[in-house]
């Protein structure tokens, strides 16, 4: 079998969702949607998980403030002593107060730079990366839906083709993946 | 539809009224010098409040915010409350211009007489600002502001409740804008009146903000609770997940802007350790150190944890619990704000404490649910209010 990927052109993000909605309700599986700006509600519909950046982002916090309380007690504590206007660091603990600006700072920096680079690598987003944008025009006023039929097996072409006009996709068009 | 005040609900706000009433007159007779503070720190509380949630609403004018059109008569509801809570305040305070009380050690004349033995050159010094018929002064006039402008918002929201009208809501907007130029001064100066010239000696630049942001968030969480009661009710069908969310999002961050304020107030004297700045923290440490350092998990790391997943945004239940755990923490932050300038090491908390604290809470609950009741709590010709039975995030 043929591995095929239609696209169906829209001209207005509520009409793509209404499709996307409809196509839904026969169990056609969509691949992706290419737009201009995010489409609000859109991903639910099209069966997209929520994200696990935040997650991620609530480790990545939790290794800065790790990081920081190490490293000021290395620093101040442990390696050398330092006496910072009348408060001589013997214990971490006596001068905490001191130490909680760079530990909110690091936790802030940990979290934010983590959650950007997670977000390149998972999204495959490096320097050099040729594009995989389908039609550059859905960076500019149409709305893409990539449908591919490796994914929907059991449901013919016609019914995904026919769906998508008659539920306002003003063009289609098809790909060969082989 | 129409919040229904049962009897059942009247009954246990009067039972809690009864309370108070019975804690306030038996901690006057048994222990007058315990009951004033408690006096004092029940009527500002529940006064601020109100005001908080008349801030929130306002700004929600001012910014032309949509999504809270549907919340409004719960905010309108608490702000209710700020005549009532005003008034308290304000009698406490004539007491203590009165010399029925020691709350105020400013206001003792023998610290300004140059012959008497308690003369103090420092208190002295600040005659100008804090004398008696100019602290009464300010305090009419910020309390009467407030009011002055409550009326002033609920008259525009009775006749938004006639009909869609744009020109009643740009007027609303004004108006909000007027009244958040007077809070942005009257909330730090009143402050500094109230609660920090119980310390007299000590100031902080930073302590109007601080004790706005501990109000503001308490405002914040009696609204969701209130939004969370009705809607418990079957009350409130167009509020939905968004707009609890959104809630919940304010009282986690207002928790953690309380928290900035505090490391603020406390980092910066505990590390420049003036004597004339740390004493305010030596008094606290010394006799308050448990709840000093409980309001910080009661008022951070709790709201914080909990609050940082988006799942416990909209489950009501937990967002219902913490929002009473915020009340409680702030209340109690209130308590080490008041108590140790004016009973010191002899602090108690009692059954004149939780007494008054359940006494005035039942008047609260009163006054709100009352007004709750007296209107519909679909604003439905407000501008926004198609925008926010739509809101969606």
């Amino acid at each position: 079998m043929s591995r095929k990927v239609i696209y169906g052109v829209f001209e207005d993000e509520e009409i793509l969702l209404a499709s996307a909605k409809a196509l839904r309700s026969k169990g056609v599986r969509i691949k992706d949607v290419f737009s201009p700006f995010p489409i609000h509600g859109l991903d639910p519909v099209i069966g997209i998980k929520p994200t696990k950046l935040s997650n991620f982002a609530f480790f990545y916090g939790m290794f800065g403030t790790s990081f920081a309380i190490w490293m000021t007690w290395y620093m101040m504590v442990h390696d050398w002593q330092m006496n910072v206007g009348g408060k001589p660091s013997f214990t971490w603990l006596q001068n905490f107060p001191a130490f909680i600006p760079p530990t909110f700072e690091l936790t802030v920096f940990c979290a934010a730079h983590g959650m950007v680079l997670s977000y390149l690598l998972v999204n495959k987003l490096y320097p050099g990366r040729s594009p995989h944008n389908p039609d550059l025009r859905s960076t500019d006023d149409k709305f893409i839906m990539e449908i591919q039929t490796s994914e929907n097996g059991k449901i013919a072409e016609d019914l995904i083709v026919s769906t998508l006009k008659s539920t306002g996709a003003i063009e289609i068009n098809h790909k060969d993946l082989n | 539809m129409n919040y229904t005040f049962s009897s059942k609900t009247r009954n246990i706000c009067l039972a809690l009224i009864a309370i108070g009433v019975l804690s306030l007159v038996g901690g006057f007779l048994t222990d007058a010098h315990r009951t004033w503070p408690s006096l004092l720190l029940n009527s500002f509380f529940f006064m601020a409040i109100g005001l908080g949630a008349l801030f929130f609403m306002a700004v929600q004018y001012a910014a032309e915010a949509g999504w809270s059109a549907a919340v409004k008569r719960p905010m309108e509801a608490i702000a209710s409350y700020l005549p009532y809570g005003a008034a308290f305040l304000f009698l406490t305070l004539v007491l203590s211009s009165l010399h029925l009380n020691h709350l105020y050690h400013w206001m003792d004349p023998a610290l300004y007489d140059k012959t008497s033995p308690d003369y103090d050159e420092i208190i002295s010094g600040k005659s100008g600002f804090l004398n008696v018929p100019f602290f009464l002064i300010r305090t009419v006039v910020y309390l009467g502001g407030w009011i002055l402008f409550l009326r002033a918002f609920m008259k525009k929201s009775a006749i938004e409740m006639q009909g869609y009208n744009v020109s009643n809501w740009k007027s609303s907007q004004q108006l909000a804008a007027w009244f958040l130029v007077f809070f942005a001064v009257t909330s730090s100066t009143s402050a500094w009146d109230w609660i920090m010239s119980i310390d007299t000696h000590w100031f902080s630049t930073l302590f109007g903000w601080y004790t706005f942001a501990g109000f503001f968030v308490s405002a914040l969480s009696m609204i969701t609770l209130i939004t969370l009661y009705l809607k418990n009710q079957g009350l409130l069908p167009e509020v939905n997940d968004n707009h609890i969310h959104d809630l919940g999002k304010f009282m986690f961050a207002f928790s953690v802007f309380w928290t900035y304020l505090w490391v603020s107030q406390f980092m910066l004297i505990w590390y420049s350790n003036i004597p004339e700045e740390v004493t305010y923290f030596m008094d606290r440490f010394a006799n308050y150190k448990f709840i000093f350092i409980l309001n910080l998990f009661l008022n951070f790391f709790f709201p914080f944890l909990v609050l940082m997943r988006r799942g416990s945004k909209r489950n009501y239940n937990l967002l219902f619990f913490v929002g009473i755990v915020i009340i409680f923490g702030h209340w109690s932050d209130n308590f080490v704000m008041i108590m140790p300038g004016t009973v010191k090491e002899h602090w108690h908390f009692g059954w004149v404490e939780i007494g008054t604290m359940l006494g005035f809470l039942g008047f609260f609950g009163f006054i709100v649910l009352r007004s709750l009741a007296s209107r519909p709590l679909q604003n439905k010709t407000h501008v926004f209010y198609e925008e926010s039975v739509h809101h969606h995030i």
